[in-house]
C-alpha cells in the first residue's frame, strides 16, 4: 500500500494546479525535468549573432509539444491512480469523477472558485499556442503566413471564395434565364454571431476590432445571397445559440380544499422576510396574517397599500381571501414579502396577458436589494468619518 | 535597338546576379542533413557527415540549368500577339505617366499612354526566367499586390503554385523586422512578384524598399503611372485590366510549377545516374528534350 501512496504523490501533486494559473513552485518541480532542454536552447540563442533580443516572445510562457505530450501522460496516470484510491474503476473513471474526488480529498473554503484545488486535462489549463509554422527547410506551412494573420486572411479568403462561387451560379442561372427571386427567411432567431474573444480562441489569434467587423460584414453578405447546403453550414460554424429566457412566469397549480374552493400558494422573499401566501379564488377581500388581521398587524398605511396594491393594479380588490404566514425582516420587508407572494399566487387566476402586465410592472421580480455592510475606516456603508482639515 | 540587345546579352549570361546566389544556395539545400539552424524546436542535431557523392550530385542540379540560356522555355508561353489581346499595352492617361516610365511607353492615343510591347516581352522573359530559376533552387516566392479587385485571384494562384501572398495591409516593419512579427528565426522570401508596385492611395507599395532594404530580388509589373527604380526585373505592362491580371498570374503559375517539376525530374534522374554509375558525367544537352516531354 506504501508504494502506490508515495507514486500517487510524485505523479498526482504535478497535475493540481492551483487555480487556472501554474504556480510558481510547481512549475520549477515540473521545468526541472526539462532544464536540460532549456539550457541547449538557451546555448543556442547566445551563440546566434544575428538573432535580436526577442522582448515580445519572452513575455509569453512558450509550452513545447513534448512538454505538453509529458503532462497528459502525468495526467492520465494520476487519473488512474486517483480513481484506486478513490476504489473505484481506473476505466470509466471521468471528469466529473475526478472533480468529485479532488473537492473530497482536498476540501477548501475558499470563495473563489477558480482558487481551489483543481485537476484536469492539461489542454483546458496550459492556452493554446501556435507551433512552429515552419518546416525544417524554413518553408512556412501555410500560404498566407507572411501576412502575420494567418488564419484570419485564410478564414476571409474562403469566405469571399464562396461569396465569389456563389455569384456565378446566380449569374449561370440568370443566363440561362432559370433564376428565381425567392428569398428564404433563415433562422436567424435564437443565434448570435461569435464575439470577438470567441473567434480570437478558434483563430489561436489576435484580431483588432476593424478586422472582426469586416469578418461580420462579409458573413451577412453571404446570408443575404441565395447559398446552398455548403455556404450555409460553413455560415453557421460562425453562429452560437441564445439561450431564449423564458419569458413565461411559473404559475402555480391550482388547488382545491375540502370545501371545492380554489386556492393557489406561493412564497415570497425581501431583505431577510419569508413569506408564504395562499390566495383563495372567491372572497371578499380579507387578509389574514399570521393569524392577525392585516389591519391591526400592519398599523401602518403604507404597508397595506403594498398588501392591496396587486389587487388593485388588477382590479380585484374584494374578490380574493388572503392567508399568509411570514417570518424575519422588519414590517417594510415583511410587506414587500407577502406582497411578492400573493402576485405570484394571483398568476393561476389570471390572464397570460395579465401575467405579462404583472411581469412588466415589476409584481413578479423579487427586489434583490439587501443590506450593504459597513467597511472599515468609514462610518457607515457609504457615509465616511467627518473630514478634518487639520 | 539598345535595350533590346542589352537584354539578349544578359538572358545569354543565365541568372542571378553575384552577391545574391551565396544567399540562394544557402537557402535552397534542404537535401543536407547539416543543422539549418533556421527552426526553433529542433535541439542541436548531431552533424552528419555527408558522402561526398551527394554534395557533388547536388552542385550538378543545381549548376545544370546556368548552362542554358532559356533551360525553362519561357520564349513559348507567350507572344506579343498575346500580350495585346489581353490588353497589357494600355496605359494610364497622358497625366498620370510617370517620369522613369517614359522609356518604356511607345506611344501616346487620343491622351491615353500606349506600353511597348516589344519591351514588356523582353522584360517579361527575363523575369519568367528568373522567377523559374528561383522556383527551382526552392526559393520562398511572395506575390504582392494591394487592388482588392484581384486580391482572391493572387492568393489562389500563390497557393495554387505552393507559394505565399501578400495582398493584405503591409504592417509596417514586416520584412525589416522580421524575427519579431513573425518569429525568432524566420526564413524571409527569396523572390517578392509585385502584380500591383502602388497601394491603394497610389503611393508606392512599402514592400518595394523594403526588399530593397533586405536585398530581396523583386519582379513587379509597372503601370505608367509606377516607379520602376527599386524593381530588380520590371515589367512594363497594364495591371488594371481583368485580362492583364489574369495573364500575369497564369504566366507565373505555370513557368514555377514548370520549374518545380523539373527540379523533381532533375533529382530523379541524378540519383538513378548516381546509382548505376557512380561518377557520372553531367548532361550537356537540357534534360526535358532527353526525356521526349513536349512543353507545348
Amino acid at each position: 500500500m506504501a508504494a502506490p501512496c508515495v507514486f500517487w504523490g510524485a505523479a498526482v501533486s504535478y497535475r493540481l494546479f492551483l487555480g487556472s494559473r501554474v504556480s510558481l513552485a510547481l512549475r520549477q518541480g515540473v521545468w526541472k525535468a526539462a532544464a536540460a532542454e532549456l539550457q541547449i536552447l538557451r546555448l543556442r540563442h547566445t551563440t546566434g549573432v544575428t538573432a535580436k533580443k526577442n522582448v515580445a516572445a519572452l513575455k509569453r510562457e512558450t509550452y513545447t509539444v513534448d512538454f505538453i505530450k509529458k503532462q497528459i501522460e502525468e495526467f492520465n496516470i494520476g487519473k488512474r491512480h486517483l480513481a484506486n484510491m478513490m476504489g473505484e474503476d481506473p476505466e470509466t473513471f471521468t471528469q466529473e469523477d475526478i472533480d468529485r474526488a479532488i473537492a473530497y480529498l482536498f476540501p477548501s473554503g475558499l470563495f473563489e472558485k477558480q482558487a481551489r484545488p483543481i485537476m484536469k486535462h492539461p489542454e483546458q489549463i496550459f492556452p493554446k499556442q501556435r507551433a512552429i509554422q515552419w518546416g525544417e527547410d524554413g518553408r512556412p506551412f501555410h500560404f498566407l503566413f507572411y501576412t502575420g494573420k494567418q488564419s484570419y486572411y485564410s478564414l476571409m479568403h474562403e469566405a469571399y471564395g464562396k461569396l465569389l462561387d456563389v455569384e456565378k451560379r446566380q449569374n449561370q442561372l440568370q443566363a440561362k434565364g432559370l433564376f428565381s427571386e425567392k428569398t428564404k427567411t433563415k433562422d436567424l432567431i435564437g443565434s448570435r454571431w461569435l464575439i470577438k474573444e470567441e473567434l480570437e480562441e478558434m483563430l489561436v489569434e489576435k484580431l483588432s476590432d476593424q478586422d472582426y467587423a469586416q469578418f461580420i460584414r462579409l458573413l451577412e453578405r453571404l446570408l443575404t445571397v441565395e447559398c446552398s447546403a455548403e455556404e450555409e453550414e460553413f455560415v453557421q460554424r460562425f453562429r452560437r445559440s441564445v439561450t431564449v429566457q423564458s419569458r413565461k412566469q411559473l404559475i402555480e397549480p391550482l388547488q382545491y380544499d375540502g370545501q371545492g374552493m380554489a386556492f393557489s400558494t406561493s412564497e415570497g422573499k425581501r431583505k431577510s422576510a419569508k413569506a408564504e401566501a395562499i390566495v383563495y379564488e372567491h372572497g371578499s377581500g380579507r387578509i389574514k396574517v399570521n393569524g392577525i388581521d392585516y389591519l391591526l398587524y400592519f398599523p401602518v398605511t403604507q404597508d397595506r397599500e403594498q398588501l392591496m396594491f396587486p389587487f388593485h393594479f388588477l382590479d380585484r380588490l374584494g374578490k380574493h381571501d388572503v392567508t399568509c404566514t411570514v417570518s424575519g425582516g422588519g414590517r417594510s420587508s415583511q410587506a414587500g414579502a407577502i406582497r411578492l407572494a400573493m402576485a405570484k399566487a394571483l398568476c393561476s387566476f389570471v390572464t397570460e396577458e395579465e401575467v405579462e402586465w404583472m411581469r412588466q410592472a415589476g409584481l413578479l421580480t423579487a427586489d434583490p436589494r439587501v443590506r450593504e455592510r459597513k467597511k472599515p475606516g468609514q462610518e457607515g456603508a457609504r457615509r465616511k468619518f467627518t473630514w478634518k482639515k487639520r | 535597338m539598345a535595350p533590346a540587345a542589352s537584354v539578349s546579352r544578359l538572358l545569354g549570361a543565365g541568372v542571378c546576379a553575384g552577391p545574391l546566389r551565396p544567399r540562394l544556395l544557402q537557402s535552397a539545400t534542404p537535401g543536407r542533413a547539416r543543422p539549418s539552424g533556421r527552426t526553433l524546436a529542433s535541439a542541436a542535431t548531431p552533424a552528419v557527415r555527408e558522402p561526398e557523392g551527394s554534395i557533388d550530385l547536388n552542385d550538378r542540379i543545381l549548376n545544370e540549368p546556368l548552362k542554358h540560356s532559356d533551360f525553362f522555355n519561357v520564349k513559348e508561353l507567350f507572344s506579343v500577339r498575346s500580350l495585346f489581346d489581353a490588353r497589357v499595352h494600355l496605359g494610364h492617361k497622358a497625366g498620370c505617366r510617370h517620369r522613369f516610365m517614359e522609356p518604356y511607353i511607345f506611344g501616346s492615343r487620343l491622351d491615353q499612354d500606349i506600353i511597348d510591347l516589344e519591351q514588356t516581352a523582353a522584360h517579361l522573359r527575363l523575369a519568367l526566367n528568373f522567377t523559374a530559376h528561383v522556383a527551382y533552387r526552392k526559393g520562398i516566392i511572395l506575390f504582392v499586390g494591394r487592388n482588392r479587385q484581384f486580391s482572391h485571384l493572387i492568393e489562389t494562384t500563390a497557393r495554387d503554385c505552393g507559394e505565399y501572398a501578400h495582398t493584405r495591409y503591409f504592417k509596417g516593419g514586416l520584412l525589416t523586422n522580421a524575427p519579431l512579427l513573425l518569429g525568432p528565426k524566420v526564413r524571409l522570401p527569396d523572390l517578392i512578384i509585385f502584380l500591383h508596385t502602388l497601394n491603394n492611395v497610389f503611393e508606392p507599395h512599402v514592400a518595394v524598399r523594403d526588399a530593397a532594404k533586405m536585398q530581396i530580388p523583386t519582379v513587379g509589373i509597372v503601370d505608367t503611372n509606377c516607379n520602376p527604380c527599386l524593381i530588380t526585373y520590371p515589367v512594363p505592362g497594364n495591371d488594371d485590366s481583368p485580362p492583364s491580371v489574369h495573364l500575369f498570374c497564369r504566366l507565373f503559375q505555370t513557368i514555377i510549377n514548370r520549374a518545380k517539376q523539373k527540379r523533381r525530374h532533375m533529382e530523379a534522374l541524378y540519383q538513378l545516374q548516381g546509382q548505376e554509375e557512380p561518377g557520372a558525367r553531367g548532361l550537356t544537352r537540357p534534360p526535358w528534350e532527353d526525356l521526349g516531354h513536349s512543353w507545348r
